[in-house]
């Protein structure tokens, strides 16, 4: 095409940012051509099982596989005595396989490989254990008194961590308080329910490398800690993740059936896939940390708070997790959430003979921002003021630094507030909405969170890797260490190279599952993939862009800064004519004789700092905020509480794909009400009673109502686009708005999840709050 | 080891000869024998729904459904859900692009249970629609968008 054509083709400028991009791995998924773990089929692959223990609290005196090992189709039997235990998990008191004691339902004595996994299974019903009962210790309170059974000896008590953090002088500022008040709240134990079940697949080569199949959301994390557990040098160790059913957090740790699968790969000298069923998958994997929140706050007649003063107890469980960590994201909602100048957390984190706890969605924010928001609620009827004016009035500001050192280089915490409640209608319905029905009672209540917006600043790089490959025909492989939980980050990737090169999206193809290929990336955590890795990805197209531009310059003999690429083509910026096509102009850069290719790469570390001591400092580039409006319907005959509607507003940065933040929110909406309502793992003397989707209730279709979102942009000057993460946030502040609004609609304020309706009845009945310990 | 039972049927149009165990699942006839991994399995208890197929068009949970009970009817797994003219499938295409897809693991099942559903209801209230998906479990989407793939097939009013 001739530049002096009149007819020349023009392209304008468009832009992907804020469009409704459905996931590019959707189609593979939806046809059912994506192979999970549970698809993934080696050659000469055994199938691995887990003989778990049946005791509580006990010493192991004897471990006998003799009929295990008989059985036919056995390969390999393995009990603790056969390994070299290296023990592991933040307060390394897990292992492996256990070969002196248990201490809660999980706990693993023995696993085989066989032909088959019924076989294995089999076989583990077939290793006969022989024990001395200890006595156990259910209650954290129980666990913190003198002469209480200690669960790991080594420690002397049952207290691996205490955290403390303080800002201001809660003391003085409660004697300046015109209004204190004290809640306890206790949150139960949830658990991620990932439709994809846990499993791992591990090999090795002939040379002695192995490799993992494997699910976790932390790949190069794993393979530094998994060649500390399994002896096995980490250069020696790839990671490939296949297709994950579901994360939530719940692969952030490495838990003993990882290495168990490589101990039996070792000493079968044979491929092993292991997989939990469903059964396995609620006794056997992580849970959010059950809770007990005291909560102290203050304020002036104004409704200026004054103070928070927060004591937690966390059951900790059997053993220790990421769960014991949470409190480090607990505290930044006790001192940054609203304007505290003074502020004093101590949680104690103890060890009983209960189910442990790990990661999940929100790490420790759901309990806090409970509390917190309830509270609130509290205080604000207390002095007489109206719900949104106390918010409002001590709402944090752009600019501000909270006491923390958080700084707050955007927030929409004001618009979130304002947004949410003018949407949902909440003046002329706080306090006034009306039922159908004599027997049903309606209302409304509110409630806000902040979280973390570009990761957390917890190792000494929260950074992430990637490479950037042009092909001679303007395709273009984005290799990336970010994973791909579900979550679309594949997309919201592939969007921004995409973006920035001026290429189609179907040009670019993702790389984003194998330690060997990818560059290095802390996980996916935080909520910081699209802040991180977006800017990583981000980084090294921009260096892709301008080395295309700069060749297409030099064969055009014009200047780079009028040049754009839109659509694959270079085009004159100022009227959009097509010039060359991207392809020719990377071919003419690879057989000319520059003989150079298109292969740029970026690692992006985000300016948060890493806390001091004191816990204090700027952990995170960028912080999210949101508020949440809930509308119930409660029927005082049933005690069910039925949400009617959500209305959300989150201040994201930035949309980069709307349908995907879309997804976010109303996925994190649904586990949200299902923490609030219906979901508890129902755990006695340290047994988990409903181990099945029966007596586990999930939020299913029928019951999710309608969720109104509205996406505040506030536009963070680091993010990518001005993105702020968003994975965490929408789960968040679901359950308090609920209780709020429960008690809107009742009068009954309810300080213990979940509001399930034979405890919401006989509160209703009692005209207070009834204590599931206190029921028949 | 009880005699084994030989059945045909058909599966996503073709002819299937097959041995079964009278105790064999047709989740496992379909995913470890004939190698139709598509159908998932979340809980091999009835309650998840992610290992639906059709038989005879009615949704059913493979796990809980004896592949003897296939003898002589047509059971259509997500791998039997084609689209023409290189197109996706419309169930499939209106989850894929509504947004109705997360981690995917549920999605094949949620996809026949709501082909099934709207062949079984040409013209549902707003209610049944919001039932249509009840017996599938899905962790990441919230349902919104999925209810929102079901409503564009019940509007396309797709020919089959």
């Amino acid at each position: 095409m001739s530049k002096a054509d009149d007819t020349a083709q023009k392209i304008p400028r468009d832009s992907l940012i804020g469009r409704r991009i459905p996931k590019l791995d959707g189609p593979e998924r939806a046809t059912g051509r994506t192979v999970y773990i549970h698809d993934l089929v080696r050659p000469r692959m055994l199938h691995g099982a887990i003989c778990r223990t049946d005791r509580i609290h006990a010493k192991i005196l004897s471990v006998n596989t003799a009929r295990a090992r008989s059985l036919p189709g056995v390969k390999t039997v393995i009990t603790a005595a056969d390994i070299e235990n290296v023990p592991f998990g933040h307060g390394r008191d897990n292992y492996a396989l256990k070969g002196d004691k248990v201490t809660c339902q999980r706990d693993e004595i023995a696993a085989v490989a066989a032909e088959t996994e019924e076989i294995a299974r089999e076989a583990c019903r077939l290793i006969e254990v022989e024990y001395e009962d200890l006595p156990p210790v259910f209650d954290a309170h129980e666990a913190l008194k003198p002469g209480a059974p200690v669960i790991h000896e080594k420690r002397g008590d049952n207290v691996p961590f205490r955290y403390d953090y303080a800002h201001g002088d809660v003391e003085a500022a409660e004697q300046e308080s015109d209004v204190v008040l004290e809640d306890t709240f206790h949150l139960q134990f949830v658990t991620h329910c990932c439709m994809g079940s846990s499993g791992i697949l591990a090999e090795f080569d002939a040379r002695g490398n192995l490799t993992l199949w494997s699910l976790t959301q932390v790949p190069f994390l794993y393979q530094r800690d998994m060649s500390r557990i399994v002896g096995i040098p980490p250069e020696k160790i790839r990671v490939i993740q296949t297709t994950i059913g579901g994360g939530f957090g719940s692969k952030l740790d490495i838990y003993p059936f990882e290495p168990i699968a490589v101990h039996l790969a070792r000493a079968a000298g044979r491929p092993v896939r292991l997989l939990f069923n469903r059964r396995e998958e609620f006794i056997a994997s992580p849970t959010r940390q059950p809770t007990e929140i005291k909560l102290r706050c203050g304020a002036k007649k104004d409704g200026t708070l004054t103070f928070r003063d927060a004591h937690l107890i966390h059951d900790n469980g059997g053993r220790t997790s990421w769960g014991a960590t949470t409190p480090f994201v607990m505290m930044h909602c006790f001192s940054s959430l609203y304007r505290v100048p003074n502020v004093r957390f101590h949680t104690t984190v103890v060890n009983t003979n209960n189910p442990y706890s790990g990661s999940m969605r929100g790490y420790g924010n759901l309990q806090a921002t409970f509390a917190v928001e309830s509270q609130l609620d509290r205080l604000a009827e207390e002095l007489g003021i109206e719900p949104l004016e106390l918010r409002l009035k001590n709402s944090l500001e752009q600019g501000e630094t909270t006491g923390q050192g958080m700084y707050l280089e955007t927030c929409g915490q004001r618009e979130c507030l304002e947004t949410a409640t003018s949407s949902a209608g909440w003046a002329e319905k706080h306090g006034r909405m009306l039922a159908p029905e004599p027997h049903l009672k309606r209302g409304i209540g509110l409630a806000s969170m902040v979280h973390v917006g570009g990761g957390a600043k917890i190792y000494h790089s929260d950074g992430c890797g990637t490479i950037l490959k042009a092909d001679d025909y303007a395709n273009f492989t984005l290799l990336t260490g970010s994973s791909e939980i579900g979550q679309g980050s594949e997309t919201v990737l592939a969007m921004i190279v995409a973006e920035v090169l001026g290429v189609p999206l179907d040009r670019i193809k993702v790389i984003n599952d194998d330690t060997a290929v990818t560059p290095w990336d802390v996980g996916v955590h935080a909520s910081r993939t699209t802040f991180v890795a977006g800017n990583s990805a981000k980084g090294a197209a921009e260096k892709a862009r301008a080395k295309l531009l700069s060749a297409a310059a030099e064969l055009l003999d014009l200047p780079a800064d009028q040049l754009d690429i839109r659509r694959g083509q270079v085009v004159r910026a100022e009227d959009g004519e097509v010039l060359i096509e991207l392809g020719k102009v990377i071919r003419k850069l690879h057989f000319s004789k520059k003989f150079e290719t298109v292969i740029t790469e970026h690692y992006y570390e985000p300016s948060s700092k890493m806390q001091d001591r004191e816990f204090k400092g700027n952990v995170s580039p960028t912080y999210a905020f949101g508020t949440h409006v809930v509308e119930v319907e409660v029927d005082t005959e049933t005690g069910v509480v039925r949400p009617l509607k959500v209305t959300a507003a989150h201040d994201v940065g930035r949309v980069l794909n709307r349908l995907g933040i879309e997804g976010q929110v109303e996925g994190g909406v649904a586990m949200g009400l299902g923490y609030g309502l219906t979901e508890e793992l129902q755990v006695h003397e340290g047994r988990v009673q409903n181990p099945d989707f029966r007596d586990y209730k999930l939020i299913t279709a029928p019951e999710m109502p309608e969720v109104e979102m509205h996406f505040i942009e506030t536009n963070a000057p680091e993010g990518p686009f001005g993105a702020k993460g968003v994975g965490e946030a929408p789960a968040i502040c679901v359950a308090p708005a609920l209780a709020n609004a429960v008690y809107d609609a009742t009068g009954i304020r309810l300080r213990r999840l979940p509001l399930n309706p034979e405890r919401v009845l006989l509160s209703l009945r009692a005209g207070r709050e009834v204590l599931p310990e206190e029921m028949p | 080891m009880p005699a084994e039972i030989e059945i045909s049927c058909v599966i996503n149009g073709e002819l299937v000869k097959a041995r079964v165990q009278p105790a064999e699942r047709l989740v496992d006839l379909l995913r470890e024998r004939l190698g139709l991994k598509g159908t998932k399995t979340g809980c091999e208890e009835g309650d998840c729904g992610a290992c639906t197929v059709l038989v005879d068009g009615v949704a059913v949970n493979s796990c809980l459904f004896p592949a003897v009970e296939a003898a002589g009817r047509a059971v259509t797994t997500i791998e039997g859900l084609q689209g023409t003219n290189g197109e996706l499938h419309p169930a499939v295409k209106a989850f894929v692009e509504l947004g109705a897809v997360q981690c995917g693991f549920c999605t094949p099942g949620m996809i026949l249970r709501a082909w099934a559903f709207v062949g079984e209801n040409p013209n549902p209230t707003e209610d049944q629609i919001r039932r249509s998906v009840e017996g599938n479990i899905c962790r990441c989407t919230g349902y919104v968008k999925i209810i929102d793939a079901v409503r564009r097939l019940v509007d396309e009013g797709v020919e089959r």
